[in-house]
């Protein structure tokens, strides 16, 4: 976040391993020093939200600005990622994938975190933030539960009171992740209102805020929403660029040819974006969950298939109807089932510094099958997008390169949560016969 | 509005004018809140003339949004029901011009959302041709209102907008200096609802905004009976009254009982206004 810092100029913020890696000299680019100082990346982002939260949203901004500076804040947040939280997570060469892709294939190891996903780190940025507001109660949403779990699980390591909305019927979906919720120590409250599922809890943790903010924080899992999530979230995250970059520096003497991410709200993307987006040279590309496919209008795909509005406080991308109603989305994957995205990335789609395509249902359990096959490793369905979107694309890169290319790929999660869902897909519960 | 049996459009009147006309009566100014197409679009103009002839000054026309974050769950089942019965965003026109042809200012509330599709510029236009006197926005701040504010200007509508106890001295001053019609003074920290007490924090928030402006202050949030009325008629311009309102309707099946129940409703906030 850079209040103090107009667009095109460079912060300076430590990241989480004690370096100042953003805006280093020599690698200036107006495109990774957004947003301005009321939050927008271009003509995307801002503040669209009622204004009893104002006065909250502008101290949780500056609190964030002090924090960040505040080396001992700093210190704290690297401690628990490194001792807690089992990070910085390996980047490790998929060989057996890397022959079957015709690509090298480098995957960032998120799903090796606690939590096993990416979102342990945006979730003890800001309960640790909370901590220093001095506020003790934390509410958050959560689609298929994993941020859900993350934030109770962040709540029960720094004594936090947690309050977790989640759709009815994710609920009824993914009682597991209630389950372990509850486990934790949280409160979960299935919301029965809309569509019953993420926009719905996301509107329900706003009404919540709305009426305690004095209180409680609104601990939002992705970089989306209004001014200063997207910025503060992204911060939180980037060590998965800040640490990959690094790693494919020492590992194999240079930059990747393209990093790959899925894109539902877009947390680990613009995480593994965030590093790279001044290096030219890097393609960034952003996979969505095209669901059935775009063209069925079933799908999450809000870049690709969505047009520019206001929802939950940011002007994006997001799929709406003609009167400016939001249309539900849908994936096999709850984590990318968002009808809209975190505005950096609608702002780094129109200018062209990322590239985002739509992967299909069918697209991503293909990959996720083959992960498992060829590296023994079950990845998240949401980071299979990422792997089946890298598979897609190493062709062309091959022939635009004229030699074979170097594939980062963020592996946000892990997919023991998706085991029911791999079971029914590939017909693995009943005994049925392997599909594919 | 060129239909050719329409001898004149409709001249719309702003709030402005009825906060002036019960200032001049030594009361307050009572505003009703409806949303458009509930149950029906046509259901819902019957719903806005049983306010007027009971009483009320000002019309808000809620406008039925898929993701109402600052409305509490009577507000959210009257716009799902609206919408799953087939709401458009031009209802809202039909229903405004209907209200200011009877003679009491419209204005429409809404989420941001549907008006940046509809176009910002456009819907000011189509608002003012339908008699329409303005927007009450309560997800769009100054802020990032640049567009709207020119619109309004432009089509001389008014822009109602909201602050709240949490909003800092220097919020006040800048979110009223483009407020025009009244500012809209949330009660409590909280979503639309009825409740018990209308919020300790509404006196002094209304005598900050006072202290900062001569736009006429109305208060909202939670009020739903005519002592309730009478209470914030004594400190406040305006009695902002939604919920209760809608439940008369939502509560009750049968469309005339539903009707007298509004009306009855309607008269007792009148009759509220008038004791402060």
């Amino acid at each position: 976040m850079a209040p103090q810092h107009g667009p095109g100029e460079s912060g300076h913020h430590p990241t989480t391993d004690g370096s100042t890696a953003r805006g280093a000299a020599g690698r200036p680019d107006d495109r990774r020093a957004g947003p301005d100082a009321a939050g927008h990346f271009g003509r995307f982002g801002g503040r669209f939200m009622p204004e009893a939260l104002t006065a909250a949203l502008d101290e949780l901004g500056a609190e964030f600005d002090k924090a960040i500076a505040d080396p001992s804040f700093v210190a704290e947040f690297d401690r628990m990622l490194r001792e807690y939280a089992n990070l910085p997570s390996p980047l490790y060469l998929a060989q057996r994938l890397s022959a079957r892709a015709g690509a090298r294939i480098l995957l960032k190891r998120e799903d090796l975190n606690h939590t096993g996903a990416h979102k342990i780190r945006n979730v003890l940025g800001q309960a640790l933030l909370v901590k220093r507001m001095g506020k003790r109660r934390v509410i958050a949403e959560t689609g298929a539960g994993q941020h859900g779990v993350a934030t109770a699980t962040a709540c029960a390591y720094l004594d936090l009171d947690c309050v977790v909305y989640m759709g009815a019927e994710d609920t009824r979906r993914q009682a597991l992740n209630v389950a372990r919720m509850r486990m934790l120590g949280a409160e979960v409250i299935p919301v029965e209102t809309g569509s019953r599922t993420l926009k719905d809890a996301i509107n329900e943790a706003l009404r919540d805020w709305v009426a305690n903010v004095d209180t409680t924080h609104y601990l939002l899992g992705t970089a989306a929403g209004p001014h200063p999530f997207p910025v503060l979230v992204r911060e939180f995250v980037r060590g998965i660029g800040d640490e990959a970059r690094a790693q494919a520096l020492e590992l194999t003497g240079g930059l990747p040819d393209a990093v790959a991410a899925c894109v539902g709200g877009g947390s680990n993307a613009i995480g593994a974006f965030h590093a790279f987006v001044p290096d030219a040279d890097v393609r960034l590309y952003g996979f969505e969950a095209g669901g059935d496919g775009v063209e069925t209008g079933r799908h999450a795909a809000s870049i690709t298939g969505g047009a520019v509005g206001v929802l939950h406080g940011a002007r994006t991308f997001l799929l709406q109807d003609a009167d400016g109603q939001t249309v539900e989305s849908h994936s096999i994957s709850a984590g990318l089932d968002y009808p809209a995205v975190g505005p950096e990335h609608a702002w780094l789609a129109e200018t062209g510094r990322a590239s985002y395509q739509p992967v299909t249902d069918a697209e991503a359990m293909a990959a996720f099958q083959l992960l498992c096959r060829t590296e023994g490793i079950i990845p998240a369905i949401e980071s299979a997008h990422a792997l089946a979107g890298a598979l897609r694309v190493a062709p062309q890169l091959a022939a635009e390169l004229g030699r074979e290319p170097t594939i980062l790929v963020n592996l946000s999660g892990r997919g023991d949560k998706d085991m029911e869902t791999a079971g029914n897909w590939f017909g693995l519960l009943d005994g049925a016969e392997v599909r594919s | 509005m060129n239909e050719p049996q329409v001898a004149e459009p409709v001249v719309g009147r702003r709030a402005g004018s009825a906060f002036g006309t019960a200032r001049e009566q030594g009361r307050a100014t009572l505003v009703g809140y409806l949303p458009a197409g509930f149950p029906t679009v046509a259901e819902a103009i019957e719903g806005c003339r049983v306010l007027v002839d009971s009483g009320v000054d000002v019309i808000e026309i809620g406008l039925p949004y898929s993701d109402p974050v600052m409305d509490g769950p009577v507000i959210q089942r009257a716009a799902e029901r609206a919408l799953a019965n087939g709401f458009r965003v031009a209802d809202v026109f039909r229903t405004a011009e209907a209200v200011a042809a009877a003679g009491v200012p419209a204005l429409v509330m809404t989420y941001w959302n549907p008006i940046e599709r509809y176009g910002v510029s456009a819907f000011a236009r189509d608002l003012a041709a339908a008699g329409g006197a303005g927007l009450i926005t309560p997800d769009l701040t100054p802020e990032e209102a640049g567009d709207w504010i020119a619109a309004a200007e432009q089509h001389d509508l008014d822009r109602v907008f909201l602050v709240a106890p949490s909003s800092t001295a220097q919020r006040i001053a800048t979110t009223t200096a483009v407020c025009r019609g009244f500012v809209y003074a949330a009660s409590v920290m909280g979503v639309t609802g009825a409740r018990e007490q209308t919020g300790q924090a509404a006196p002094a928030l209304v005598e900050r905004v006072r202290r900062a402006t001569t736009v006429p202050v109305g208060v909202g949030l939670g009020v739903s009976t005519g002592g309730q009325a009478a209470e914030v008629a004594g400190y406040a311009d305006g009695v902002i009254v939604g919920s209760a309102l809608v439940r008369c309707l939502l509560d009750e099946p049968d469309p005339a009982a539903a009707r007298r129940r509004l009306g009855a409703l309607a008269t007792e906030l009148a009759e509220g206004v008038r004791k402060r």
